[in-house]
């Protein structure tokens, strides 16, 4: 079943153009990458596609209902979760409460406090602790976390190894089959080429907002996918 | 013993101005805006409550039903105004806040001329409990510090328990990721201003059977209640208690010696707190 489907949309920034006729559709248990160089749009995409920004055309669908028009808190209740680019975990708010906030528009499911400790083990010991004091990679997974309090059918990661330790990004990659087992959909931002290809079900390469090749990592060329990535016309087509 | 006396005069003094900064406080630290029309809504629950009084049986115990009918009022009034002004920029929200305080302080002169008034609360505004030694506790300020200490503890308590109090520390801190997270800033901001404008509605209440008050009253509040903010540390609420406090302390110790310079030494220790300790007493925890 097809959990989200956004069809030929356009995201502008003032008179800019950012994002030009998207398109993808994501799948019950499917794990899809956006790869891109900086400023391909990758994160304009997620926001308009979380709600924070508008869409200028074009059709966003979760779980077969349109939801173009709706703001962020309005799609958090019809399943769509951002984690976004930065984490930003709320500074003031202790660790669970940063988790708790996640919570504050609930779907029925599996997710709550109990589940997202069990998949991380070291954060009760911490969980009284001032979301500052956490390391880059910790934010990471609380902020995660605080996005699988609402119970998603999409969850949405911005820019997910920036900054990270490898070892870290790794822990993170290997939560993602306890996240979709339960029929949740992951759709992310990766700018690390060899991981996104790695860990994703399907890829979408993005430059300057247009999509310059999709597919299954296994189908694709590693030099179409460099060409894609950097705008080089080298390599003969 | 006089020195005594207007130490605790001073704390109960102070107790009044933190209720009236508590609201202006909440609505910096959640909005990071100022409500200029702050004072003058306090004076226009104040002669709401003379009409009351004057032309309905209610005993005063019954005006504290001005706190939730001003609760929907703010609601209200930030859904249709201070919102959409907030999203045109921060500045706007002056102008419209500072548009309210005009169109109140002329309408009240409109409606009840400029002639000083107080409020009648009976018994109570003479009533007192003697602490021996000279020391009396008029009544009413100690409805009015109590008020504040329920009031901020309160809020604390709300902030920190609550769905809702948790949502809006955290549109205070990022109200962007607030809204992805499942907020909806509109309504958590409304809901902050509720509670602001029920606080003042109180404090202007408790503050017209103290002292005779008229429609150009609000100014000063204002300013008083911006100084304990400003002295307590801006978006901290114990803070603003503390600050209202040592406002409330430094005008009575001031007046026991010189009345006429009570209310410039209160001015002064504002002054002071800006220019040596501008993050206030008590610093807000996030910055």
């Amino acid at each position: 079943m097809t959990l989200l489907r956004i069809d030929a949309i356009d995201v502008h920034h003032g008179l800019l153009r950012a994002i030009t006729g998207f398109s993808v559709a994501v799948d019950e248990g499917e794990v899809v990458s956006v790869i891109g160089a900086n400023g391909a749009g990758k994160s304009t995409l997620m926001r308009a596609v979380a709600g924070s920004i508008p869409v200028s055309s074009g059709r966003v669908e979760v779980n077969g209902d349109d939801v173009t028009r709706l703001r962020a808190h309005q799609r958090i209740a019809r399943g769509v979760a951002l984690v976004p680019e930065g984490r930003k975990l709320f500074p003031s708010l202790t660790l669970e409460e940063n988790l708790l906030t996640g919570a504050y528009r609930r779907r029925p499911g599996p997710w709550d406090l109990d589940t997202v400790y069990d998949m991380f083990g070291w954060m009760p010991d911490r969980r009284n602790q001032n979301s500052r004091l956490l390391s880059g990679g910790e934010q990471q997974a609380v902020a995660i976390g605080r996005a699988l309090m609402s119970n998603p059918d999409i969850l949405l990661i911005d820019e997910l190894s920036l900054g990270l330790a490898p070892i870290v990004v790794k822990q993170i990659y290997a939560s993602f089959q306890q996240i979709v087992v339960n029929g949740c959909a992951i759709l992310f931002v990766e700018q690390d080429v060899s991981q996104a290809l790695a860990i994703a079900d399907e890829v979408v390469c993005l430059l300057e907002g247009r999509t310059m090749l999709a597919g299954r990592p296994a189908d694709l060329d590693p030099s179409d996918v460099e060409s894609a990535y950097f705008g080089a016309t080298t390599g003969g087509h | 013993m006089d020195v005594l006396n207007a130490l605790t005069q001073g704390i109960l003094l102070g107790g009044v101005f933190a209720l009236f900064a508590s609201g202006l406080s909440i609505m910096f630290g959640v909005m990071r805006i100022v409500n200029l029309a702050h004072g003058d809504l306090a004076v226009l629950a104040a002669f709401i409550a003379v009409v009351a009084l004057t032309y309905t049986p209610l005993p005063f115990g019954a005006l504290v039903v001005v706190a939730p009918i001003f609760g929907l009022l703010g609601y209200v009034m930030q859904r249709l105004l201070v919102t959409p002004s907030l999203e045109a920029g921060p500045l706007a929200t002056l102008v419209a806040t500072f548009g309210l305080s005009i169109v109140i302080q002329n309408a009240l002169i409109e409606g009840f001329s400029a002639d000083v008034r107080s409020l009648d609360a009976g018994g109570l505004a003479t009533a007192s409990i003697s602490l021996g030694g000279g020391i009396d506790l008029p009544l009413v300020g100690v409805l009015g510090l109590g008020t504040a200490i329920a009031v901020i503890g309160g809020m604390q308590i709300f902030l920190s328990r609550s769905r809702t109090g948790r949502m809006m520390r955290a549109a205070s801190d990022d109200v962007d990721t607030a809204a992805l997270t499942g907020a909806n800033s509109r309504h958590i901001y409304a809901v902050a201003t509720a509670i602001a404008f029920g606080t003042l509605a109180l404090a202007g209440v408790l503050f017209g059977t103290r002292s005779s008050f008229s429609p150009t009253s609000g100014t000063l509040t204002l300013i008083f209640a911006f100084e304990a903010v400003v002295i307590g540390g801006l978006g901290s609420l114990w803070g603003t208690l503390l600050g209202g406090l040592s406002l409330g302390l430094t005008q009575s110790m001031v007046a026991y010696y010189d009345p006429a310079a009570a209310i410039l030494a209160g001015h002064l220790v504002f002054l002071a707190v800006l220019a040596l300790r501008p993050q206030g007493l008590i610093p807000a925890r996030s910055t």
